[in-house]
């Protein structure tokens, strides 16, 4: 069908605008007479390598060479493979290994692509072919054939006839995918309820502060003024099974302010101890760790989208786009000084969810 | 006698024949005996595909899929999709003896301990981020040049899917050596699915196998990673190919160039050359990248664990609008009517970013409807020539870079030395005006450019050359256009606004009332193409400039 040469003067006449067809009514497209007319295809310009028989020479040579170098590329990499072996612990072998093969393999793959592409540009045959277009839609013999086979198909089989079969047949249909969507509650272990397991976390009356994450015990006189410490419930770090859950519930950030510097709401004063706060340390907006402490201004930082949230202030979100404080973990010290919490959030920790009230 | 000296050359020939094909004859005839595969080669082995280096694009897109296809499947060999716990014991000494998934210990034996592994993990990102930055680019082009009309709307719609499924491939392929950073992804997505009414709490439940993490996710998303979303991407890829070759590809506005016409080379050889070769230089600068710079160093972040995170978190280029968006929201948007919360700061995100997404998927019916047009349309217009569409991609293309920048909003405040607050502050503002400034800076620039191009074909170009006429009259000689140049400049369609008639009812229906208004809005200013009885009477006016030369 291509054409090897230039020369479709025909095709100028169909191109101008003025002749362009079909123009329904609902479009708005002008279509004008007085248009200009398609030149038709500008002279062919002779490339350097069809000119001089040199340059030509020169071209054919980059092409070889190139693939040649592809070879030594491909051998480079295998090589490096074997000089440049992984040495245990020396991470600087892993990056010599890494960065000898590559550059091996980019070699073989450059040099195929650029001597393939520079062949095909400089050497084969660069005179534009033609093509012409039909329009997409079938040709009317054979659109009318297809409604015809539709027709007769529907004649055949009473498609359209016998309603009754062809409603129930749609209702099946419809209905037979059902068990499969059923299937996929099993995904999900059948003996648990998600809103009852984000109600509630691992902490309740009595369970000592420990460090995250060797789970050592946090004495109230270690925690010196302005610091901070990362927390989790005792027993955690000890934990086998579902681990993670929990953490992903149950982390804490500890604070020691200047009992000064924190404005307590009523009913919530007996819940710090000696200017010792604890906090939820997942953010009430998707759930990431509220993990940065600035010691300054008493503002946590949650790192995923900036919600900043006011220690001095029961953790009220001061910016970003969380909408509730953190929850607070009321605390208290046990005989030995060590600090526990006097019982579980009294809300649900992290993102909120549908059933939360 | 004579019967038998006439058929000694027809045999002759035909055992000529079969000698100077030999092998390659021999074999071919017997494929074609057994799949008639001439067929194609005659249908398909002189197709014209044109030149263009816009083109190129969607090329790029293809060819990093198949780089991602080879270096994934190697990855498949020694990776293992399972959050068992095990304790890291390889090579890399700051992690020895720390717990974590099997999925995160056989990353980190991937990258130090086989050779050319984290080559081949380091390629797979690399291509990862070029495939969705290719598609991105390519949908660009289709839509700045307006591709994407008659016949190939439909085509738009699958490249779409390609676009979303692509992202959904590489957040789930992101997802899997559940590393710190990626735990802290799969953290939002969940707190995301968990502000969704109704649903959102078991969806949550269901997809983790029960709490956030979970011990299921790996390896689900790994069977989504692998194997159902590449089956459909590489199903969509043939189905978008196939109406390549059914509708011819599109081309420029040039000489000769015509609606009834596809104007390039031929498939062989040179296309097979050309995009052959191209295919190389894709891998090789991807290998090339991946060999000097590292992608996604996991064994920095060490294995999940929900309390721990770093600052400066961000996640993979294409994610970031959506993430951004989310920073972008104001304080406090939440409510909880009759026992329910709802969770605006997250539906608001998920409502405008589906919206915006859904908008890009309609916005060839959406044009169409407006215009009317029922012509197909094979030359591409230049982006200038339809000024209303470009400045609604320039506002799309602000708007989608606002989200963006703001995934990056606290490493910019610190690296410019800004307040949080006010970086947020400053792209709320221009994720709102933005795309408004936009759209005006671009309709208007297009307009310009428009008059310019009409300025060259009525009076040609500005040569310098100042000339005194008897008269004592300075002018400058302008160069006329060439009538190759010419037809660039000229070839394009032109609309008018739609005027409002009343139907055979004689009633004017609100449908109609809409589209009219719509209709002016994106065709009130135009510049019309330049008739030849202007360049007729603009060549008559100044017989200076064209006998100047």
């Amino acid at each position: 069908m291509a054409k090897d040469d230039n020369g479709a003067e025909h095709v100028t006449a169909a191109d101008s605008p003025g002749a362009q067809l079909a123009t329904s009514a609902a479009s708005t497209a002008v279509v004008t007479r007085d248009a200009l007319v398609n030149p038709g295809f500008p002279p062919h310009r002779p490339r350097i390598t069809d000119l001089d028989h040199k340059e030509e020479r020169k071209a054919e040579r980059a092409v070889f060479s190139l693939f040649y170098v592809s070879i030594v590329g491909s051998v480079f990499a295998i090589a490096a493979y074997m000089a440049f072996p992984i040495v245990a612990e020396d991470p600087g072998s892993v990056r010599l290994n890494n960065l000898f093969i590559g550059l091996g393999l980019s070699l073989a793959l450059l040099a195929i692509g650029i001597g393939a592409v520079h062949w095909g540009k400089a050497l084969m045959s660069d005179h534009e072919g033609v093509d012409e277009r039909h329009p997409v839609r079938g040709t009317e013999p054979v659109r009318a054939r297809a409604v015809e086979i539709f027709q007769q198909a529907n004649e055949e089989s009473g498609f359209g006839r016998r309603t009754l079969i062809r409603n129930s047949l749609i209702g099946a249909l419809v209905v037979f995918p059902l068990p499969a969507v059923v299937l996929f509650r099993g995904l999900g272990p059948m003996d648990q309820n998600p809103v009852a397991l984000l109600n509630g976390t691992m902490w309740k009356k009595g369970i000592r502060l420990t460090m995250d994450p060797s789970g050592t015990p946090i004495k109230a006189a270690d925690v010196t003024l302005g610091s901070s410490f990362h927390v989790i419930p005792e027993g955690l770090s000890e934990m086998g099974h579902g681990r993670l859950e929990e953490k992903a519930k149950a982390a804490v950030l500890l604070i020691r302010m200047d009992p000064k510097d924190l404005i307590e709401e009523e009913g919530r004063k007996s819940w710090s101890y000696d200017g010792i706060v604890a906090y939820s340390k997942i953010c009430t907006h998707v759930g990431c760790p509220v993990a940065l402490y600035e010691q300054h201004t008493h503002h946590l930082l949650c790192p995923c989208h900036q919600s900043q949230f006011d220690v001095e202030n029961h953790c009220k979100v001061i910016f970003g786009p969380a909408a509730r404080p953190l929850p607070q973990l009321p605390i208290a010290v046990d005989a030995e000084g060590y600090l526990i919490a006097q019982s579980d959030f009294t809300e649900p920790v992290g993102p909120s969810f549908w059933e939360r009230a | 006698m004579t019967t038998i000296t006439t058929r000694e050359p027809a045999e002759d020939h035909a055992v000529g024949m079969k000698k100077s094909g030999g092998f390659t004859a021999s074999a071919a005839n017997y494929i074609d005996e057994r799949t008639s595969i001439s067929g194609a080669v005659k249908e398909l082995g002189r197709k014209i595909f044109p030149d263009h280096w816009s083109f190129l694009l969607g090329e790029v897109a293809l060819y990093s899929f198949v780089i991602i296809l080879l270096s994934g499947s190697f990855l498949t060999f020694f990776f293992q999709a399972s959050m068992a716990e095990v304790v890291y014991d390889g090579s890399y000494a700051p992690l020895k003896g720390i717990p974590m998934s099997a999925a995160m210990s056989s990353t980190m034996d991937i990258s130090f301990d086989i050779r050319g592994g984290l080559l081949m993990r380091q390629v797979h990102h690399w291509a990862a981020l070029l495939f969705v930055a290719a598609i991105g680019l390519h949908m660009l082009r289709i839509y700045f040049t307006g591709a994407f009309r008659k016949p190939r709307e439909l085509n738009w719609v699958i490249g779409f899917i390609l676009f979303i499924l692509a992202m959904a491939e590489g957040f789930t392929g992101y997802s899997l050596p559940d590393d710190l950073l990626s735990g802290n992804g799969l953290r939002i997505i969940d707190g995301l699915i968990k502000g969704i009414p109704v649903l959102g709490t078991w969806v949550s439940f269901l997809l983790f196998g029960g709490e956030f993490p979970g011990n299921d996710i790996v390896g689900r998303l790994y069977s989504l990673h692998i194997l159902l979303l590449p089956a459909i991407i590489v199903a969509l890829i043939a189905m978008h190919l196939l109406f390549v070759v059914v509708h011819k590809h599109t081309q420029y506005p040039a000489a000769g160039h015509t609606n009834q016409n596809v104007v390039g080379y031929p498939v062989l050889p040179v296309y097979a050359a050309k995009a052959g070769g191209f295919f190389f230089i894709v891998f090789g600068v991807v290998m090339l990248i991946a060999s000097l710079f590292t992608i996604n160093p996991i064994w920095n972040y060490g294995p999940y664990d929900p309390s721990p995170v770093s600052a400066g978190t961000q996640p993979d280029w294409y994610i970031g609008f959506a993430d951004g968006a989310m920073r972008l929201i104001p304080t406090g948007w939440e409510f909880v009517l009759l026992n329910h919360t709802y969770s605006l700061n997250i539906l608001v995100v998920l409502t405008v970013v589906g919206l915006f997404i859904v908008t890009v998927m309609m916005y060839p019916f959406i044009e169409a409807w407006i215009t009317g047009d029922k012509r197909e349309h094979h030359v591409l217009d230049r982006p200038r020539n339809a000024p209303t569409r470009t400045a609604i991609g320039a506002a799309g293309v602000t708007f989608y870079a606002s989200l963006w920048a703001a995934a990056s909003s606290d490493i910019m405040a610190t690296h410019f030395h800004l307040t949080m607050e006010g970086v947020i502050h400053t792209l709320q503002a221009t994720t709102l005006l933005g795309p408004i400034l936009a759209f005006f800076i671009a309709k208007r620039v297009c307009l310009a450019l428009q008059k310019k191009d009409r300025e060259i074909v009525l009076h040609g170009y500005e040569s310098g050359r100042i000339v005194r006429l008897p008269g004592g009259e300075f002018v400058e000689v302008h160069q006329p256009v060439d009538e190759y140049e010419r037809w660039k400049l000229v070839s394009y369609s032109d609309f008018k606004p739609l005027m409002l008639r009343p139907n055979a009812q004689g009633k004017i229906g609100p449908a109609e009332k809409v589209r009219a208004g719509l209709s002016r809005w994106f065709f009130e200013d135009r510049i019309t193409p330049v008739a030849q009885s202007e360049l007729n009477r603009a060549h008559g006016d100044h017989p200076a400039e064209i006998t100047g030369k």
